[in-house]
This record gives structure tokens, sequence and C-alpha cells, in this order.
């Protein structure tokens, strides 16, 4: 913003005469102040990696990383114990997909029409709405799956019988996959229309130059100028389907089973860590060690996807500032 | 520099040669015709399943929609569960929420857009994982919480005072980028017409660029609060689950009652949710309803002081 750095020598004899007369030791105090409440959000990362790597270490002492890491049966909390963690990484990556299946094409579409096609007036009225749509508590979310979209897609499946496979009535991964997409269109939709917005007028107009209608200058010039923002949009969105508990805990199932049915319930690396760290669990017992190394792998996940979205964002932001 | 001009030249040979090889005028106008309709729907989906959302909870907890849901404690009897407690606990969280984050925040914000220097790394540092920690899941805060407050070093037991510490990390970076916004918005001239007059940094940050950056700050903590309020993941972890039939006591010995034990809106919503029975789901169904309300509420009011502002920043 406006700093004043002193790296040229002219400069340097100028600020002496301009200088203060005498250090301010309250206003250092304050800067200091202001510091350490900034630096505390990096404690709180801090404070996150140690309070999962320290369990999730013991939690390694007792069980074999292959076991962990490429183990089929997750059964933590049975005697005897099984700790394959692919079944529920499996169970978030199902969520997951479909979720994107469902926001990619949507969270994109209402992006283009708000930045391409809306009228001002009509943007005015839709984009609070979708804000509101961000904002809805995912418990309400739960509850919609459960009254609603759950036995209409039983329905369905009745109703058309061409249909593979039959859906379970109580829980489903297609049925959370469908609730996350729709939540999630929002926080596609609204980086893609930011990126678009950016991109420069000129570049339509000479699209529409040369002859192209509508259709081409939105998928053929503004979406691939907006490319990065774009992706942006679907990797913030996909790390909110993998961190999203609620609507899996309620929705996709608690039977850690390895599966490509999407009409069966799966299992996610949430929904365990919800359901086994709000019962009363001992401190130090394996099972309290299990939530922590399943914490630490949905951390590091998100965090290698977050410094994605990161860069991805900036690099938008550079090419047409 | 070379890449702008890079996609730029792309950019216009592709509108050229798409121009070139357009079909016939027909099939043109159909494909427009069926891309605004999927454009359409795009939208309209969303908009489509909040309306059916609310609409559901409506119909479905209309039995429950009385004085009795807001007068009665959590119970495992359906037919005199309520959810006093739940209200009073969303309260006192938000209470906690408020005080803790708003200094924390603004103090942030403040340094990032007035002292920090961009080009030293511990500034960079800061401002990247205020980005990654607005991304990180809730529920690892929640396992945050468990391990540090409610166990380990802090210890203090699933009270209210950890579900506020717990719930205001997760909401910390959403104020502080709220702020940073605010901040930044404030005139340049404000601050060189105060320096100027002899006023020192921090006299013409308290003076001058706060009081313009309230109304920005105001929307962003209660646009938080709203989220903190509908949150229920962390909490699990934090509140536990177990039907909570007594509010806080305000007692001053007692930390103003934030060292009880707690139950909140969406927890309780969730808890009902849970299990079988329909009396209980229509419970959550009305219980929700309440939820939606006092959200909508929270959002107007942000919504209603950015209009304020906004006008008065055009008057000027």
């Amino acid at each position: 913003m406006h700093s004043t750095e002193a790296s040229a020598i002219p400069g340097a004899a100028q600020r002496r005469t301009l200088g203060v007369a005498r250090r301010r030791y309250g206003e250092l105090v304050i800067q200091g102040l202001l510091f350490a409440a900034a630096f505390l959000s990096v404690l709180v990362t801090v404070g996150i990696v140690v309070s999962l790597l320290g369990p999730t270490i013991e939690f390694f002492r007792e069980v074999p990383l292959t076991d962990f890491f490429f183990g089929t049966d997750w059964s933590p909390t049975f005697t005897p114990a099984s700790f394959g963690v692919i079944p529920i990484v499996v169970g978030t990556l199902m969520v997951t997909l479909w979720a994107m299946v469902f926001a990619i094409p949507f969270g994109l579409g209402a992006a283009i029409w708000m930045s391409e096609y809306a009228r001002p007036r009509q943007r005015r009225v839709v984009k609070p709405v979708l804000e509101v749509l961000e904002g809805i508590p995912t418990v309400a979310y739960g509850f919609f799956g459960i009254v609603f979209v759950l036995p209409v897609l039983v329905d369905v499946w009745e109703a058309i019988p061409i249909l593979p496979g039959t859906p379970n009535p109580v829980s489903m991964v297609l049925a959370a996959g469908i609730i996350l997409g729709i939540m999630i269109i929002p926080t596609v939709g609204s980086i893609a229309e930011d990126s678009m917005s950016a991109v420069p007028r000129g570049l339509r107009e000479a699209a529409y130059g040369l002859g192209a209608n509508k259709l081409q200058v939105s998928t053929r010039v503004v979406v691939p100028a907006a490319l990065s923002g774009i992706i942006a949009g679907f990797v913030l969105g996909f790390s909110r389907a993998i961190g999203e508990t609620i609507v899996v805990l309620l929705v996709a199932g608690l039977i850690a089973n390895l599966t490509i049915n999407p009409l069966e319930p799966m299992m996610t690396m949430t929904a365990f860590i919800a359901t086994t760290g709000s019962g009363d669990i001992a401190t130090g017992t394996i099972t309290y060690k299990t939530i922590f190394a399943v914490g630490a792998l949905l951390f590091a996940i998100t965090f290698a996807i977050n410094m994605i979205s990161i860069r991805l964002v900036r690099r938008y932001r550079q090419v047409y500032d | 520099m070379a890449s702008r001009h890079q996609r730029r030249q792309r950019a216009a040979v592709d509108a050229a040669r798409l121009a070139t090889e357009r079909g016939s005028v027909g099939v043109t106008r159909a494909k427009e015709v069926a891309f605004k309709a999927f454009l359409l729907f795009s939208v309209g989906i969303g908009i489509a399943m909040l309306v059916t959302l609310i609409v559901k909870a409506f119909v479905d907890g209309m039995p429950r929609l009385n004085i009795d849901l807001i007068t009665a404690f959590p119970s495992a009897l359906p037919e005199q569960a309520g959810i006093q407690s739940a209200i009073v606990g969303s309260a006192y969280l938000m209470v906690g929420v408020a005080a803790i984050t708003l200094p924390l925040a603004v103090g942030s914000a403040i340094y990032l857009e007035e002292y920090a220097d961009k080009d030293r790394w511990w500034n960079r540092l800061i401002e990247v994982n205020v980005q990654n920690l607005a991304a990180v899941p809730s529920i690892v805060f929640g396992i945050l919480g468990l391990a540090f407050i409610v166990r380990g070093p802090l210890g203090i037991g699933p009270v209210i005072l950890a579900g506020s510490i717990t719930l205001s990390m997760m909401v910390l970076p959403t104020v502080i980028l709220a702020s940073r916004e605010a901040i930044r918005a404030v005139p340049d001239s404000i601050r060189q017409g105060s320096l100027a007059l002899g006023a020192t940094k921090w006299q013409t940050i308290r003076h001058q660029v706060l009081p313009a950056a309230v109304p920005g700050v105001a929307t962003g903590m209660i646009l938080a609060l709203s989220r903190a309020i509908g949150e229920t993941a962390p909490l699990l972890l934090v509140g536990g689950v177990t039907f909570i039939t007594f509010n806080p006591e305000l007692d001053p010995q007692d930390w103003f009652g934030f060292d009880s034990q707690f139950t909140a809106l969406p927890l309780t919503i969730f808890n009902y949710l849970a299990r079988p029975q329909e009396e209980f789901r229509t419970l959550a169904a009305a219980a929700i309803i309440v939820l939606l309300v006092l959200l909508l509420t929270m959002n107007s009011i942000a919504i209603y002081i950015r209009n304020r502002y906004r006008k008065r920043l055009e008057q000027n």
C-alpha cells in the first residue's frame, strides 16, 4: 500500500530531517499487539498440526503404516480391530465425486448465466438468493436429505424399472452426493463468476465483431480465458465436499463398506471422526488415537487441495489485473 | 506480460476460427436455445431446492411449531421435548464467539493492512495461513477443540467456553478477510490528511480508519456469527450429544455460566434427526424453522448495514 521504503541514498538524507523527533514506544507496543493478534492465526494452524501429530504418531506405534494405508477392512472399534483406511477414504471420494458430478456443470452454468446472460436486475435478485443457499446450515440439508431426497430417489428407481440396482432407502452415497453437489454450487459458481467478470470486455467484443454468437463467446472465449479461476472454484468446492460432516453422517450412512455402487451406504472419514469423537472415549485409548490419525489424513488432503486453489486464484488475478 | 498477450491473441484467433466454421443458422439457433435453457436450469436448481427445503420444513414441522417448542427442554420423550436449552446455549455461544473473534480479527486486519510489509516472509506466511485456515474442514477444528481445550493442556471440559473458542477459531479467518476489505475501502486521502495534521499512525487508525470501517467489520462479523450458529460438526466433538435439561446460570462466580455444559440449536436438531421415530423428525423440522428464522434475521441485519453504508458512501 503506502510503504515508505528507504532504498535510494538521496531519499535517505531527506528522510532524516522529516523523521520523528523521538521514538514513540506506545506506538511500538500497539504494533506489537496487533502483530500478536495476526500471528495467533498461525498458532491455530500450529495447534492443529501439533494436536493431530502427537496422537497420530502414537497410533502408528501400535498400527503398522501399511495396515493403515493399504488395508481394506475398517473396523477400529471391534475386537479384533482392523485399521485399513481404504474403505472410508473411498467413501469420502465417492461422495465427493458424485457431488462434483452435479456441482461442476451446474456451478459453471450458473456462473456463465450470471456473468454473460443475466441483466443487472436479475443478477441483483439471484445473487443474494445463491448466497442464502450457501448459508443454510448443514443440519437443514441433512433433514432435507432424509425427508425428501432419499424417498424421491427410491420412488424414481421404482418408477423407472430400467435403472440398474436397488437404492438403499435409509442411506446412500448418491443422495449425499446430490445434496452436497447442490450445496457447493454457490461456492463453485461465485469464484468462477468472479474470474469471468475479470475477463476484459475487449476479448468479447472482438469475438462478436468476428460474427460469433453469445453461446460461442461464452464457451470459447470467456470460459478459456477465465479457466484458472474456474478451476480454483472447482478445487475449493471439492475441498468443501471432502470436509463436510453432517450431511454425510445423516444421509450417506455409517457402514464402512468398500463398494463403488452409489446406491449403497458408505462411511466417510468425517463421519467416522464425528460418530467416534462424540462418544465418551477415554483419552489415550487406541480408538481415541484413531480419530486423530484419520483427522491428520483429512487435514493433509484438504491442505494440499487448498494450496493448489490459492495458487490458481493468484494466477487469474495476475493475468488481468 | 507475455502470457497476457498470448492469451489475448489465442482468444482472438479462436473467435475468428469459430466465426468461419459456423453451421446452418437453424442448428446454431437451436444450440443457443438449448444452452440458455441449461444455464437457467443451473441457476434454478439451487433456488428450487431452497424453496423445497423451506416448504418441507414448514409442512413437516407445523404440528410442533408452538410455544411449547421453545419453553420445553430436550427430552427422550418426543411429546414433551423442546429446544429451550438449545436456544439459550446457542445465544451463549454467539456472545462468546463475538467477544473472542472481534478483537482478534480486527487486530489482525489492522496489522495486515496498515503495518505489514508484504515483502517480509512472516507477513506472507500469515496471509497464506489465513487463506488456508478459511478452508480447513470444520470437523478438524472440533478435533483441535477436543484435544487442546476440552481435554489436554486447557482441560476445561465440554463447556460453553470450549465451544465458543472452537467456533471462534473456525470463523476467525472469515472475519479477518471481511475486516481487511473494510479497512482497505477507507480512502487513503483520509489517512494522509490525518498524518499531515500531525497525528501518529495509531491515532490515525484509531480515530479515522476504524470508525470508517465499522459497518464493513460489523457486516462480516454478523455473517460469521450466522455461520457459527448453524455449525454442528465441531460441536459434536466439543459439546457432546446428551440431553441438556437446564440453562447455564448467569453467576459471576461461574464465569457467568460459560463453564456450564451445553447443547446448541443445530446440535439438538442433529440429535433429533438421528433418531428413527417420526415424532422426532417433526420436532427437528420445527426447530429448523426456528434456526432459519434466526439466520434470516441476522443476515437481514447484515444486508441492512451494508446497504446503509453503501448509500452513505455514494452521497459523499
